[in-house]
């Protein structure tokens, strides 16, 4: 697959990662020969195969319904960048 | 503009363009908060109202390193509903990630089933014209039931140039409920969500609260010609009210009539409503914003449920409405109507329930039913209550109930007795006794009364004699006031045709 | 007196409950070793006064008669992939500088309940995405170990625990945690002579550690040789209710069992490990590795993995992919870096957070993963290579019927400098090859040393093992160990 800078940028945009036309340049031609090697996988026949699931045979355990947490509002602010009035803050979103 | 006009006949509602008429075609998704006291993955709690982030655990924050652990409690009620609609229960289903950035979203992919959900087909039927229970039902069909976490809460007004992320609703758990898109009017999509939810809260998976958010929904709308196939359709997110529901496929799809009409075309994409302005607008949508790049989050396994688990969800479901109606048409021998208006709501039916089992031998059914929906009902309507806060409990409505079947007062004096007990709270029982309301089947006192009363009137007595049959009426009256009000009617009404002649 | 620092895990604790020496000379002599060792910039942070009290804490409990911790009295390093509280945790990433967890991973809660103390935190490959340590915001780690042409050529430590195969290689820790997700124990261990063993997935609990591939991450241990690494494994080893992956066992006393006995034992030699281009001291080294296992009693068996080639194809599907989203919660909104453009919107400030945070191996992955989970990729990408996986495991199952480990070399070059391959991300991500697939089956496996190439440089051999039988691994590379006498350690220069 040869990925071109337009792609490269909406990829880079999906993953909100800014970059400029030198990088986009740059990755282009990096990303196109990582994708290549990848797709060789194509080549295994996987009709009949499930994707796999679990590592290790092993099902999800469940807890009991009880709080056992929160009430922690320090811990959970203590490393924001901008933390006011009890709230985490970022630049205001028109919705 | 094109001016139309909408007409409802049957179910059959039809927007009236200038080309002809359109058809509406209403899918829904309802998200739904899953009762349950901590968390979906975190044993944070859920309670609505608290301080901001003080109901926030580092798994909810998205601190690294943190891990999901699933609420068993969350995966019951989910379990529970699906049984409650006919729904196929999924044994293995999986947890997969939502991928896209917003403030309100700390992971930055929510934990939600796309591929594998919990719960696959089911229905729900609902009642056309819920005014008239023999009216026509219908059923709409549920494609699937999975669960999936909130996100937090983006506050906008706190700061000129800043919002403020509250994370206290970050990973309570949903249901997100979606129907097939069967509905073809507001008035279906109404009848839908008030049924979903009334289903909800019988279940007690969720407490149908839409003002507080524990229910929204999604609002798929397009419009087609009858018969043709279906158009694009958008989606209004987060109506909070029956109401709203209704207003904004009201809305929606006269304004997709109006831009077919006016040779525009239908762009697939995300509205909200401004109930202020009642309409719809476009939500400023990104590109990207539909390539959520679901996949399954490697932090869970499958979800796998064997069968005890199962069975106990089932046994553990209660009668659910249609079950419920029926039984009071057949056993109950309750009119069509007030089956219907008590199963509505689970409360309803729960306080039905308890007054007619406190009520015992002594008050019928139909006493009680209708006692319920007009004496009760019309006095919490005064003040403004629901059932489950009304200030008559119904251990005492039947005792009131009894002391009318048994004929201690009358049907009249029964509702005096009603008015004290709401204003003192006071039983049935003390009220009679205290205020010696009792009534009299004395035929004596009785008898001394009537006398009195033709004295009284004689020339009123000769009418009646003459063939004014009417003037019973005025007899009776004359004779009950003279009692006060406590002489037994039916030996009233006796004793003065004795009397008259 | 001997040097402290020359002893190991197991020759410490020991040395410490007998007597010979305390805990706080042990833990004085590594600080001083660690503060002397600024060039290999193995530490990110240096944490003394945890070694210490840990080290008090340990002589005042023998002081007092007590049965001393399993871990009493041993300082570590502590890869800077688990979170500690109190103690910066960066992942060794830009965006993450200045976070202070105020949690500890359950892993190092686990090696400080054991009664161990922490040293410092150590470098490694930013969010753990490389193989020679120098995808780090901080600055490469420097090897320890030096070719014997003189040339003095800075090598790559292997990654992405770099700092933790350097700092126990050159005698700055007895052991060093590490984590594993496609190699990166294995292969720095191989690098620099020492041993590190990748336990079955779900074995250590993940909660508390920084994620790179959730469905791949394993923490293990680096030490010294076998024993160390099997007493260290039971510390950090355990269920964990936090993991929902965590496997709910009982940890096994697998030092207690150690038994370099292989009789009756089965070695598969998977034939497909033996690649293009491998240089011959390896291929040479694999040779006499199998001679070893005879020589302990063990029958050698050819096998067959017929879809090996396709597992590091694989990996850079599902592990990039897992990791786009796992790192999507660095945005600069709830800890961390925040890049704040004047007049960026919300999304703005993501975007510049992100590409002033992150490092070009991360960027990297970040973009491969997000392409492949995107609309109309996802399942010839992300379903394939899960498919492909399943397949890779079943070729281990189909194995094990015919053996009970299997030997290969761990890496297919010895230390190569740094910068030999940092330009080209693909020739990175080969050296890799005999450790991943492993990794997308889940099971343990151990890479301990052999011997030295031509340059005098370390070479390890790989033992992987079934599911759960972490037992037979660390005895097969028991086996090894001993009958290999590595006993080479880099000159000090730094
Ligand atoms: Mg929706
Ligand atoms: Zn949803």
């Amino acid at each position: 697959m040869s990925v071109d800078i337009q792609t490269v940028k909406k990829v880079a945009s999906l993953a909100r990662i800014a970059i400029s036309d030198d990088d986009a340049q740059r990755l282009a031609p990096e990303l196109s020969n990582i994708l290549g090697w990848i797709e060789q996988l194509g080549e295994v026949d996987t009709s009949s195969v499930q994707p796999m699931t679990a590592v290790i045979p092993n099902t999800l355990r469940l807890r009991d319904d009880v709080v056992t947490d929160g009430g922690v509002r320090d811990d959970v602010l203590a490393n924001a960048p901008q933390a006011e009035h009890g709230f985490f803050a970022v630049p205001k979103v028109i919705e | 503009m094109v001016v139309s006009e909408m007409t409802m006949t049957d179910s059959t509602y039809r927007i009236q363009g200038a080309t002809g008429e359109w058809e509406v075609v209403i899918g829904l998704e309802v998200h739904a908060q899953i009762t349950s006291k901590a968390k979906l993955f975190s044993g944070a709690s859920t309670e609505f109202g608290a301080e901001p982030n003080s109901q926030v655990s580092l798994v909810d924050a998205a601190m690294p390193g943190m891990l999901p652990v699933p609420n068993r409690e969350c995966v019951r009620q989910a379990v529970r509903t699906g049984m409650a609609i006919d729904a196929q229960i999924n044994k293995w289903s999986r947890f997969d990630r939502k991928n896209y950035f917003y403030a309100d979203l700390p992971q930055g992919y929510q934990i939600s089933q796309l591929y594998h959900p919990i719960v696959g087909e089911g229905v729900i039927t609902v009642t056309l014209d819920e005014k008239d229970p023999n009216s026509a039902t219908k059923e709409i069909g549920v494609e699937r039931i999975h669960i999936e976490q909130d996100a937090g809460k983006l506050m906008h007004d706190q700061h000129p140039t800043r919002s403020y992320v509250d994370l206290n609703r970050s990973g309570v758990a949903l249901m997100e409920i979606v129907s097939r898109p069967d509905m073809r009017s507001p008035q279906e999509a109404g009848a839908y969500v008030r049924k979903l939810r009334s289903i909800l809260r019988y279940v007690g998976s969720c407490d149908g609260n839409m003002e507080e958010g524990s229910m929204r929904a999604d609002v798929n709308v397009s419009v087609r010609k009858p018969g043709d196939e279906f158009g694009t359709r958008t989606e209004t997110k987060n109506v909070n009210s029956v109401r709203f529901v209704m207003a904004v496929i009201e809305q929606e799809a006269q304004r997709q009539v109006d831009v077919l009409e006016a040779g525009g075309k239908i762009v697939q994409e995300t509205r909200l409503y401004d109930p202020d302005r009642n309409e719809t607008r476009s939500m400023r949508s990104k590109e990207d914003a539909h390539d959520y790049r679901y996949f399954p989050d490697p932090d869970l396994l499958p979800l796998e449920l064997d069968d005890a688990f199962l069975e106990e969800c089932r046994a553990s479901l209660p009668e659910l409405p249609d079950a419920k109606r029926a039984r009071y048409e057949g056993e109950l021998g309750l009119s069509a109507y007030n089956a219907a208006v008590l199963t509505a709501e689970h409360e309803t039916a729960r306080w039905f329930e308890e007054l007619a089992a406190a009520g015992g031998d002594k008050v019928t059914a139909k006493a009680a039913a209708n006692w319920l929906l007009s004496d009760l009902f019309g006095a919490l309507n005064r003040l403004g209550k629901g059932v489950e806060d009304s200030p008559v409990s119904p251990k005492q409505g039947a005792e009131l109930l009894a002391l009318v079947a048994d004929g201690t007062i009358s049907n009249t004096l029964g509702k005096q007795v009603f008015e004290i007990m709401l204003e003192t709270g006071q039983d049935a029982g003390t009220i009679v006794e205290e205020r010696g309301l009792k009534q009299t089947s004395d035929t004596g006192a009785i008898e001394a009364e009537i006398a009195k009363v033709m004295a009284a009137n004689e020339d009123k007595v000769a009418e009646y004699r003459g063939g004014k049959d009417k003037l019973f009426g005025f007899f009776v009256g004359q004779t009950m006031k003279a009692m006060a009000g406590k002489a037994n009617p039916s030996v009233v009404n006796e004793l003065l045709k004795k009397a008259l002649g | 007196m001997t040097d402290l620092t020359d002893l190991g895990i197991a020759a410490i604790r020991d040395g410490v409950r007998e007597g010979s020496f305390s805990a706080r000379e042990v833990a004085d002599a590594f600080i001083v070793k660690v503060a002397a060792a600024k060039e290999l910039n193995a530490f990110l942070v240096e944490t003394p006064d945890h070694a210490l009290a840990a080290a008090k804490a340990a002589d005042a409990a023998r002081a007092a008669g007590e049965t001393l911790k399993p871990l009493a009295g041993v300082p570590i390093g502590m890869k800077d992939l688990f979170c500690t509280k109190g103690v910066q945790t960066t992942a060794a990433s830009h965006i993450l500088e200045g976070f202070t967890p105020t949690y500890e991973s359950t892993v190092s809660q686990n090696l400080w309940d054991a009664g161990a103390g922490m040293l410092g935190k150590l470098n490694m490959d930013q969010f753990a995405m490389g193989s020679s340590n120098e995808t780090s915001a901080f600055g490469n780690v420097i090897s320890p170990w030096r070719r014997s042409d003189g040339g003095n050529a800075p090598l790559a430590p292997g990654g992405s625990s770099g700092g933790s195969s350097a700092a126990v290689a050159a005698r700055l820790c007895p052991g060093a945690t590490g984590t594993d997700t496609g190699g990166s124990i294995r292969q720095p261990a191989a690098f620099v002579g020492i041993s590190g063993i990748k336990p079955t997935y779900g074995r250590c609990s993940r909660w508390g550690t920084v994620a790179f591939a959730s469905s791949l991450d394993q923490a293990g241990p680096m030490a010294r040789d076998v024993r160390d690494c099997a007493i260290m494994l039971e510390a950090m080893a355990g269920f964990d209710p936090k993991d929902g992956t965590s496997l709910q066992l009982d940890v096994p006393n697998w030092e207690a069992a150690l038994n370099p006995s292989l009789a009756g034992k089965k070695i598969g030699i998977p034939k497909e490990y033996r690649v293009d281009n491998m240089p011959a001291e390896i291929d040479a080294l694999w040779q006499q590795g199998i001679e070893w296992m005879r020589d302990a009693g063990a029958e050698i068996v050819e096998v067959s993995l017929p879809h090996t080639k396709y597992a590091l194809p694989a990996y850079y599907i599902i592990a990039p992919a897992e990791a786009s989203s796992n790192l999507a919660r660095y945005d600069g909104v709830r800890f961390g870096q925040r890049e704040l453009p004047e007049g960026a919107n919300l999304q703005d400030m993501y975007a510049a957070t992100r590409a002033a945070g992150f490092g070009p191996e991360v960027k990297r992955r970040i973009l491969i993963g997000t392409y492949v989970l995107s609309a109309g990729f996802y399942d010839a990408y992300f379903t394939q290579a899960s498919k492909v996986r399943t397949l890779i495991a079943q070729d281990f199952d189909k194995a094990w019927e015919q053996c009970d480990y299997l030997l290969t070399p761990t890496a297919p070059s010895a230390a190569f400098a740094l910068g030999e391959k940092s330009a080209d991300p693909l020739a990175m991500y080969l050296n890799d090859v005999f450790t991943v697939p492993s990794s997308l089956a889940g099971l343990p496996a151990m890479s301990v040393p052999g011997g030295l190439d031509k340059q005098g440089l370390p070479l390890g051999l790989q033992v992987i093992g079934k599911a759960l039988d972490e037992q037979g691994v660390l005895n097969a590379s028991l086996a090894l160990e001993q009958r290999a006498g590595f006993v080479a350690r880099p000159e000090a220069w730094w």
